[in-house]
């Protein structure tokens, strides 16, 4: 209590500015005036008197000090004359303040930029309340080698009643034709259990959501739908709530609309982008009937009860799942292990962005730290001339802390200043930066300049400010007074020991911007080698379309439901598009047949006469295709026949399998004439396939249609006419007009049936370099950041440099004057440089193996440790710190010696 | 140079409290002069020294001053001890109190007590 009211007392007196002296004055003289009056009563002389009155009441100085001090708030009187005086100094050297200004205003921008970017995706990716208590939840079959196998419905209710979580939420992905808004689209939807969104915790912003007590075992027959397609699709009608749509021909209620920035926690960018979604039991048509050991291709996302955490939790599943185990022996085989993992849902939102984002902050630290040092550089350079003042300053009675207090004052406000251009510059360039950043990076749409990122470029600020500071201010605080005055007043600059800091802060610069550029080197040179890499299959004049086919709930009002009347579709469809203009080839397949679709489609695999996996089974990347794709993609046959035009409902069920699917379940023996059989896929696609047995007829070569970075994955096609897919992908070869095409091929689609949307058109080159995005995305700004590193570093490297030179002018001159060479002279400055760049460059390797290590998960085809990048980078630093030495060396070399005497 | 810290930080505001406690209204120099007088002159106080720490007093609340006549009839301020003052001198007496009660009781003891 007290100590408020002092405090307001002071501030009143700081903020009203009233610090008079009156009062003590006053005081002071009535004081000495009594005293006085005393000692003349005890018999001294009035002189006499007076003289000892003043000496008893001590140093008048220190007290008013003391009472000025007590009177009002001295921190902050003496930071408002600090930044006075600072900014008196930054506008009597412009061009030092725009250059330190500026090196920050980008070091500090650049870092916030990336910083807002992690703060959106992997400190706060998800926005629903109470994030951490949302968990995935994964079956894994250790035993038959498969991870995340899917979920069975009677294990879901199991979880449901665990105790474990508040609420357990399947969902199962996939598109839907929507019509009766507008033009027919295909919609990213999402089939959920009723109480799904009770469990994100989010409320619509329009109607209800689902009731979590619905026990309907198939759809309900009601959509929420994203804010998004309300208003594109409705027109935002403000009476949306009730009206109906049809989705894959059913007819669908509204019953609410989700707020904007409402985002599915999905994997994949489509999965978050959902703008449709209904709810299911998961248990009636067109799901097939539950049963413990059919497991379906759900996903799982679970709501813990409050409290728990994930470990108390996995502990608790475990004990479920082992109990499990033991009460249904039949459907868990002992050989398959079966586990359930939880993982925070958070790190499966975020999960493979982490590591690219993490080195991209850790490299723009980098930038931020080397442009700390040269501005601490150029402060050095600056105190050197300003030692004289500060002698003289301290000759007068300044006391060190304050005038190494007043100099980190000038550094903070330098880094402030820096700061706050830094967030102009974001502000301003905001949008150009946003379209840089890959599509693919989680929560992209949240992405914003908020409080947490201003308080972060703050703090940024403040602690470059005081690590650029201290160099210089730690400097002033060990001046040595008499040689400095005495020194000053020959008009020599420096000391030994500025030479030596400043000698260190550039190979700091050196062994950092190493560090940077041997990343980014790895970084090229890994994009490279997955840029070169060939393929398997030719990109090139070929291009993809998608159309879906509705799969409504009652199998009887699907016009497409057989594979009869679905190949008659394709037939004309593929009639229909050789006449496009320009095609000279074109083909069919499922979607997940799309060369580099992040679409998984697995299905498990039954191998005839294996009995080892029982039930429990590995699952392969499985598509449909017509006979024409290989020859269209150009994959080319190893073994046997591909498919032809016979393949068809009637004949028996064939299979064409890639080089990696025969030598994972066949190492050693021929796979042509042997059989398998396929589980069934998502949406109830491949019914005939689990029935009857599928023989493998012929085997191509690898491709990379699943993944750039992985040439093997096994897979398995099956004939289109004899499996149809209800997401149908039209390939096209020729001599495309990439912008017309799009509209050529709806028309043609919809010349046949005028319900079907088409959609994802793209050319298989914009594919593959898509699937490159995030790889050149940390490539492209890892390599800004390393080029702006080495720009910095040859600045600072050419400041020390020609700081020695022109200190040592008169000792060259001596040296010139008794016959040394000029090419030795200039030699002798370039190993000057030459030795600051290989000490910072001996450091930074040591650095480098460290860093490259750490990221040895994002680098493809090349050692952590790969010699060509090392040896290449650190000859690439030398050259840059040879040249910036060499305009010094020149000067030093021509040093006049006449003139370098005469001047000293 | 003398420092004001001969005096322990704190002590010389608790005996200015207790001076205006035992001699109602002072001012400057008489509480000074107290302060010498009850010390014996052992406190080497630069008597300056007081007045920031009459003023932190008064800012505190534990002391109020006004303008009044000396005893020759000169203007001169005078400090008295406010309601808050009072109560500040009792919680800092008692707890001074406290402090050298335990430390003289670990000045007494001796080896063979803790036996």
């Amino acid at each position: 209590m007290k100590y408020l009211r002092r405090f307001l007392a002071r501030l009143t007196n700081f903020i009203t500015g009233r610090q008079s002296d009156q009062r003590l004055r006053e005081e002071m003289e009535e004081h000495i005036t009594l005293q006085t009056a005393e000692n003349l009563r005890a018999g001294m002389s009035a002189v006499e008197a007076r003289r000892q009155a003043i000496l008893r009441f001590g140093g008048v100085g220190t007290i008013r000090e003391e009472y000025h001090a007590e009177q009002g708030l001295p921190f902050f009187e003496n930071l408002i004359q600090d930044l006075r005086f600072a900014l008196r100094m930054l506008a009597k050297s412009p061009a030092f303040a725009a250059i330190a200004i500026l090196t920050m205003a980008l070091g500090i921008g650049a870092t916030t930029a990336i910083f807002s970017l992690v703060n959106a995706t992997l400190l706060h990716p998800l926005r629903y309340p109470h994030p951490e208590e949302l968990v995935r939840i994964e079956d894994d079959l250790p035993g038959a080698g498969v991870t995340d196998a899917g979920i069975s419905i009677p294990e879901w209710k199991d979880l449901q009643r665990s105790g474990i979580f508040q609420y357990v939420g399947l969902q199962i992905f996939g598109s839907v034709n929507l019509t009766g808004a507008g033009q027919p689209s295909r919609v990213q939807y999402e089939g959920v259990s009723p109480g799904y969104f009770a469990m994100l915790g989010v409320k619509p912003e329009l109607g209800h959501t689902f009731d979590p007590q619905d026990q309907t075992p198939g759809f309900t027959l009601e959509v929420v739908i994203a804010d998004g397609l309300w208003k594109r699709g409705f027109g935002s009608d403000p009476h949306i709530v009730g009206r109906s749509l049809r989705g894959d021909n059913d007819l669908y209620r509204v019953i609410g609309v989700m707020p904007p920035g409402f985002h599915d926690p999905g994997r994949t960018v489509g999965e978050r982008n959902t703008e449709l979604w209904a709810a299911t039991g998961f248990s009636g048509d067109p799901a097939p009937p539950p049963n413990r050991s059919l497991r379906v291709p759900l996903e799982t996302v679970g709501r813990l009860k409050p409290g728990l955490t994930v470990a108390a939790a996995q502990s608790q599943l475990d004990a479920l799942v082992a109990s499990l185990r033991k009460q249904f022996p039949d459907d868990y085989p002992a050989d398959s292990k079966w586990t359930v993992r939880l993982v925070p849902l958070k790190e499966n939102v975020v999960g493979n962005v982490r590591q690219p984002l993490i080195l991209l902050l850790g490299a723009v630290a980098l930038v931020l730290l080397i442009g700390c040092v040269n501005v601490a550089n150029l402060l050095l350079a600056r105190a050197s001339a300003r030692s004289r003042e500060m002698a003289v300053r301290q000759a007068l009675g300044a006391a060190r802390k304050r005038l190494v207090r007043q100099l980190l004052t000038e550094s903070l406000l330098l880094s402030l200043l820096g700061g706050v251009a830094g967030l102009v510059i974001l502000f301003c360039m905001k949008g150009f930066l946003l379209r840089l950043i890959p599509e693919s990076m989680p929560r992209l749409n949240d992405l914003s300049i908020n409080w947490t990122v201003m308080v972060f470029a703050l703090a940024a600020s403040i602690a470059a400010g005081v690590i650029f500071g201290l160099a210089p201010a730690k400097q002033a605080g060990r001046l040595n007074l008499a040689n400095t005055l005495r020194v000053e007043g020959r008009g020599s600059k420096g000391s030994t020991e500025q030479t030596r800091t400043r000698r260190v802060l550039v190979v700091t610069e050196f062994a950092l911007s190493l560090v940077l550029m041997v990343a980014a080197g790895l970084l090229l040179r890994s994009f490279w080698d997955l840029y070169k890499a060939p393929l398997g299959f030719n990109p090139q004049h070929v291009m993809s379309v998608q159309l879906w086919l509705p799969s409504p709930n009652d199998p009887k009002t699907d016009i497409y439901g057989t594979a009869a009347q679905e190949a008659v579709f394709a037939r004309e469809l593929l009639r229909r598009s050789r006449l496009l203009p320009g095609v000279q080839e074109a083909a069919l397949g499922s979607e997940p047949s799309i060369p580099l679709h992040h679409d998984r489609n697995r299905s498990a695999l039954i191998v005839e006469g294996r009995q080892t996996q029982s039930k429990q089974t590995p699952l392969v990347e499985r598509s449909q295709v017509a006979p024409e794709y290989f020859h269209l993609l150009e994959i080319p046959l190893l073994r046997g026949r591909l498919f032809n035009d016979r393949d068809d409902e009637n004949a028996p069920l064939v299979a064409v399998i890639n080089q990696a699917m025969a030598e994972t379940y066949w190492r050693g023996e021929d796979p042509l004439g042997k059989r398998l059989k396929l589980g069934r896929g998502r949406a109830g696609v491949g019914q005939r396939a689990s029935k009857t047995w599928i023989m493998i007829v012929g085997v191509v070569a690898d491709a990379r249609t699943e993944s750039l970075a992985n040439a093997s994955v096994p897979q398995i096609y099956l004939s289109l006419y004899q499996e149809t897919p209800k997401e149908l992908a039209i390939f096209l070869r020729g001599d495309l007009n990439a912008s017309a095409i799009p509209e050529e091929v709806r028309a043609m689609v919809q010349s046949v049936d005028p319900e079907l949307p088409v959609y994802g058109a793209q050319t298989l080159d914009d594919a593959v370099s898509a699937s490159l995005e995030q790889r050149r995305f940390s490539m492209d700004i890892v390599g800004a950041f390393a080029v702006t590193a080495l720009l910095l570093a040859a600045l600072g490297i050419y400041g020390v440099i020609s700081y020695i030179v022109s200190e040592r002018t008169r000792d060259i001159g001596i040296r010139l004057a008794l016959g040394a060479q000029r090419g030795k002279i200039m030699a002798m400055v370039l190993r000057q440089g030459l030795g600051l760049a290989m000490a910072g460059a001996a450091l930074g390797l040591v650095g480098s193996v460290i860093v490259s290590h750490l990221m040895a998960g994002l680098l493809y085809g090349v050692s952590p440790t790969d010699l060509l990048t090392f040896v290449g980078v650190t000859l690439v630093l030398t050259a840059v710190a040879l040249a910036a030495c060499y305009v010094p060396a020149r000067r030093a070399m021509r040093v006049d010696p006449l003139v370098a005497l005469r001047y000293e | 140079m003398k420092q004001k810290t001969d005096v322990p930080q704190g002590t010389l505001a608790l005996m200015v409290l207790r001076t205006l406690d035992v001699l109602g209204p002072q001012h400057g120099y008489g509480i000074a002069r107290r302060i010498e007088q009850i010390s014996g002159d052992l406190l080497a106080v630069n008597q300056g020294t007081l007045y920031p720490v009459l003023l932190r007093l008064e800012q505190e609340g534990a002391v109020a001053s006004d303008w009044g006549a000396s005893e020759n009839n000169r203007r001169a301020r005078f400090y008295r001890l406010t309601q808050a003052g009072r109560k500040q001198l009792q919680a800092e007496t008692r707890n001074w109190e406290q402090t050298t009660a335990l430390v003289t009781r670990f000045f007494e003891v001796k080896a063979e007590d803790l036996q």
